[in-house]
């Protein structure tokens, strides 16, 4: 009896989940970037694994039942099959590989920004995010921790001239992009770990104090996204975000154009 | 009672602990050196810790169904009973449960030895052990209380002051008990290992050993190989927090403030954590494997499908273990093209585990099949391990794993795969060693009650988690009020989530009456009541006295796994039985049908 139920119970659990999981309302956010690469992996490796997961559960279901104890049976004496396995081994071999590669070339492709992508800095620290733009010199200036003070709240290094033109926005600010061109972001912690991490863009990179980790992508869709902290940083990480507003070239420069420069805001030069 | 060691044969020429049997109270119960009784305290310490660990995560449970509404949960308790409770229930629970618990009560008695090679050192890694329980709970009554910086414990955040709550004592008390913990386990780990190189019985080679005793074997080296880097971390961390040391803490500017630090790599840390923290899920999944292999050849009445193979596969989990730990760091930082080499790595680990997954199945083909409660649970600890093994295709694979990391969809990974798996192999092994660890049956009907529940539950806490995950739901949030992308529903899952918790919960304390009750009122057990062929069955007497054989140690004639061979007249032959149609079926190679 047992034995009828389990086998029900698991066929009941993979058709439920499969059906939630191609169909229910939860699921990737609509994509707004370039990675459409990884959404097709996700998918493909989504349509692999469930096949291996109806597989396994309808399988075992179906053994359970046809094999299930009745009087006067006994077991087959089966200690091993060396060529079943050999089969199966290089059937699973062969799935593994066909998920893998793809991947990595994606990924490659994740780790190398292209040289006209615009390059820009972020900042976190305990529980918000800042920016900041080169000028128009396209260049960022340095900065350091040692830097910070209650003005200069990024460490930016004013000795260096490139620095002077750049643009901050301080924490708590509204990161803006221009839609359908490649960033560069150069992340900076000033005091924990944090990740910036917007879902629609399918992106996600620590930031460590201490050093500089980069990420890259492409905005292609205009619009107003959610910034999350995706590592934990203490106890306002539920609540350290920021928004990013994707919007035109011209709408984007003339925002640009209106933040006061760092040396306006220190009153260097 | 009374034929005890006094004179027995020195087989092994270890037996000097061994000739007297305790008589007093304090060296019988409590500083005890017989395996059997240690394996009792470790189990009963590690169920009451992970009740602990269990209430936590109830609350955080209910937080996430009604934010806000419980002036209880805050936002710094939130995040410790989250730390607390990942850590009770890796370590405290888990590693404790299966090395102490099923380690110790197993390896002598499968093997065929009396007890285990170092018993006084047994008994020291239990009360260290104990030590380090008191220290994870002393973090309660410390000012900030314990550490709520993520069972990672990733630094910076998990010492600055102000960062996590308990970043203070919490912390520091938190790495003086895993540091007492890993010298608990590298007491235990030592003994296991020697025990089954070096006191089995006659005739036992190690390709006899039922795969309990493999998992248990290589979990322990391991635990041995792994333990260290979590120590060394673990100090430097802690000298970082007490001494002003800069390991792991470069210059940093907290709240306008530029701290003392200069010059440390948060990375680092991370390096060191994972080193252990990998073979760590690897330490807790592979006895609850082993375990659940001779559960379900037992209940198929059928050998174990490729047992070599099964063994290969322990021994390359294990060994392949030390080469991925980087795939927990995908956007930590670290240097980009690490990820091609941890990716590969860990996407070859799903080969073993689908070969063991194979074979599993391939066991139960025409078997004989027998649905005990621990049967049950074996089959129920396939099927979510394959649920959460599946995804980790997602998490190894770099690019997928950038937007899932640090959502639900990791939680759902790592609760279905090693989570609730090895708790499902935990209760598969209570269940089916019951009856000779007590002397008495547990109540069947309770038991299979206790399964439906917390088996179905299982699905319905930790699935609808994958989705989430992947709607964007970050990890480690107090609340998700403020995630505007997570569709609306998503807040109507996170309440069926937590009713399914919290049934599970309630489910518990049916195995919790069905045990004490059982210990007193149930039927008395048989010698063997599952008609098993390992050692630990063929004991004179149940539950197995001090020395475990009487006057003669068993010798071993077979493997574990004669069950219905053609023309033996019982459908299993036990391992101390010589002769019969067995060997010959396996001599003769006729393995296929
Ligand atoms: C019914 C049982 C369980 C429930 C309802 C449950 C629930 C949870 C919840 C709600 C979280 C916090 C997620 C977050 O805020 O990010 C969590 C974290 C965690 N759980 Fe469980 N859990 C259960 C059993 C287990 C078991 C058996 C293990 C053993 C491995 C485990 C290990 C962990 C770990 C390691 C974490 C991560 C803690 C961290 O993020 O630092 N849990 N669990
Ligand atoms: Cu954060
Ligand atoms: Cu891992």
């Amino acid at each position: 009896m047992e034995g009828i139920i389990l086998a029900i119970v698991l066929v009941l659990i993979v058709v439920g989940t499969t059906i939630i999981t191609f169909v229910g309302p939860w699921g990737l956010p609509e994509l707004a970037s370039n990675w459409g690469s990884i959404d097709s992996m996700i998918i493909v490796t989504t349509i692999v694994t469930m096949i291996a997961f109806i597989a396994v559960n309808a399988v075992m279901a179906y053994f359970i039942y046809r094999y299930r104890h009745r009087d006067g049976r006994r077991a087959v004496y089966l200690v091993n099959d060396h060529r079943l396995e050999k089969i199966l081994i290089i059937v699973t071999s062969i799935g593994i590989v066909f998920l893998l590669a793809p991947g990595l070339f994606v990924y490659s492709s994740f780790i190398q920004p292209p040289a006209d992508a615009l390059k820009l800095e972020v900042v976190s620290q305990q529980w918000a995010w800042a920016y900041r733009y080169p000028g128009a010199d396209g260049k960022l200036g340095r900065s350091n921790i040692r830097f910070i003070d209650a003005k200069n709240s990024l460490g930016v290094d004013l000795k260096d001239p490139a620095g002077q033109d750049d643009v901050a926005i301080s924490a708590g600010g509204t990161l803006h992009l221009p839609v359908n061109k490649p960033v560069e972001l150069e992340l900076r912690a000033k005091d924990v770990l944090h990740s910036f991490y917007v879902p629609q863009f399918r992106v996600k990179m620590d930031t460590v104090p201490g050093g500089i980790t980069r990420l890259w992508f492409t905005p292609n869709k205009a619009g107003t996204f959610e910034v999350l902290c995706a590592e934990l940083c203490g106890i306002g990480h539920y609540k350290m975000k920021s928004s990013v507003i994707v919007e035109s070239e011209e709408e984007f420069q003339k925002w640009l154009k209106q933040q006061p420069t760092v040396s306006q805001t220190l009153g260097t030069k | 009672m009374q034929e005890h060691a006094a004179g027995l044969p020195e087989t092994h020429g270890h037996e000097e602990t061994h000739q007297h049997e305790p008589t007093g109270f304090w060296t019988k119960y409590i500083f005890s050196q017989d395996h059997k009784v240690i394996a009792m305290q470790y189990t009963i310490t590690a169920l009451l810790v992970g009740v602990v660990g269990m209430v936590f995560s109830w609350l955080m449970r209910l937080q996430l169904a009604f934010p806000g509404q419980l002036s209880l949960i805050q936002p710094d308790n939130y995040l410790q009973f989250m730390t607390q409770h990942g850590m009770i229930m890796v370590i405290y629970l888990l590693t404790a449960f299966l090395l102490g618990g099923f380690g110790n009560y197993l390896i002598p008695l499968m093997i065929g030895a009396r007890d285990m090679a170092f018993p006084f050192l047994n008994m020291m890694s239990y009360w260290t052990y104990f030590v380090s329980v008191i220290l994870l709970f002393a973090a309660f009554i410390v000012p900030g209380g314990p550490s709520g910086g993520g069972w990672t414990i990733y630094p910076p955040q998990s010492i600055l002051p102000g960062a996590s709550p308990g970043s203070e004592w919490g912390i520091r008390l938190l790495l003086m008990s895993l540091a007492v913990f890993v010298a608990s386990g590298t007491m235990g780990g030592l003994n296991y290992v020697t025990t089954v190189l070096q006191l089995r019985a006659k005739g036992m080679t190690l390709m006899y050993l039922p795969l309990s005793v493999w998992g248990i074997f290589v979990a322990s080296v391991l635990a041995l190989l792994a333990f260290p880097a979590l120590f060394v971390g673990g100090v430097m961390l802690l000298l970082d927090s007490l001494a002003g040391t800069s390991f792991f803490i470069p210059l940093v500017n907290q709240f306008g403030r530029q701290l003392g630090h200069e010059g440390g790599n948060p990375i680092l840390f991370q390096h060191l954590f994972w080193y252990f923290g990998h073979p760590e899920v690897y330490i807790v999944i592979l006895p609850a494997m082993g375990v659940v292999s001779d559960i379900i050849a037992n209940f198929s009445r059928k050998p174990i499908f490729g047992y070599k193979a099964m063994v290969i596969s322990i021994l390359a989990i294990g060994g392949l273990s030390f080469l991925v730990w980087a795939h927990h760091m995908f956007v930590s930082g670290m240097n980009p093209y690490f990820a091609f080499w941890f990716a590969i790595a860990t996407l070859a680990v799903a080969i073993p585990s689908a070969v063991k997954t194979y074979n599993w199945m391939l066991t139960l083909w025409g078997g004989n099949l027998w649905f005990t409660t621990p049967m049950l649970y074996a089959i129920g600890f396939v099927s979510t391990f394959v649920a959460g093994g599946l995804t980790g295709l997602y998490l190894g694979n770099t690019a997928v794993d950038v937007p899932l990391t640090d959502t639900y969809f990791v939680v759902a990974h790592f609760h279905l795969v090693m989570g609730v798996s090895a708790i499902l192999g935990i209760f598969a092994g209570i269940y089916y060693w019951f009856p000779k660890a007590i002397g008495r049956m547990y109540n069947e009907t309770l038991g299979k009650l206790h399964f439906w529940v917390t088996f179905v539950g299982t699905y319905a806490i930790f699935f609808p988690m994958y989705w989430l995950g992947a709607a964007g739901m970050p990890r480690r949030y107090y609340t998700n009020e403020a995630v505007t992308q997570l569709p609306p529903s998503s807040h109507e899952l996170n309440i069926f989530i937590t009713i399914a918790a919290l049934t599970v919960g309630a489910a518990q304390l049916v195995f919790a009456f069905n045990l004490v009750w059982s210990i007193f009122k149930g039927k008395k057990a048989e010698g063997n009541p599952w008609k098993a062929t390992s050692l630990e069955w063929q004991t004179p007497q149940t539950p197995p006295v001090h020395g475990n054989w009487g006057p003669t140690e068993p010798v071993v004639y077979r493997w574990a796994y004669d069950y219905s061979v053609p023309g033996a007249s019982q459908d299993f032959t036990p391992q101390n039985v010589a002769g019969g149609p067995a060997q010959k079926a396996k001599a003769s190679g006729k393995t296929k049908h």
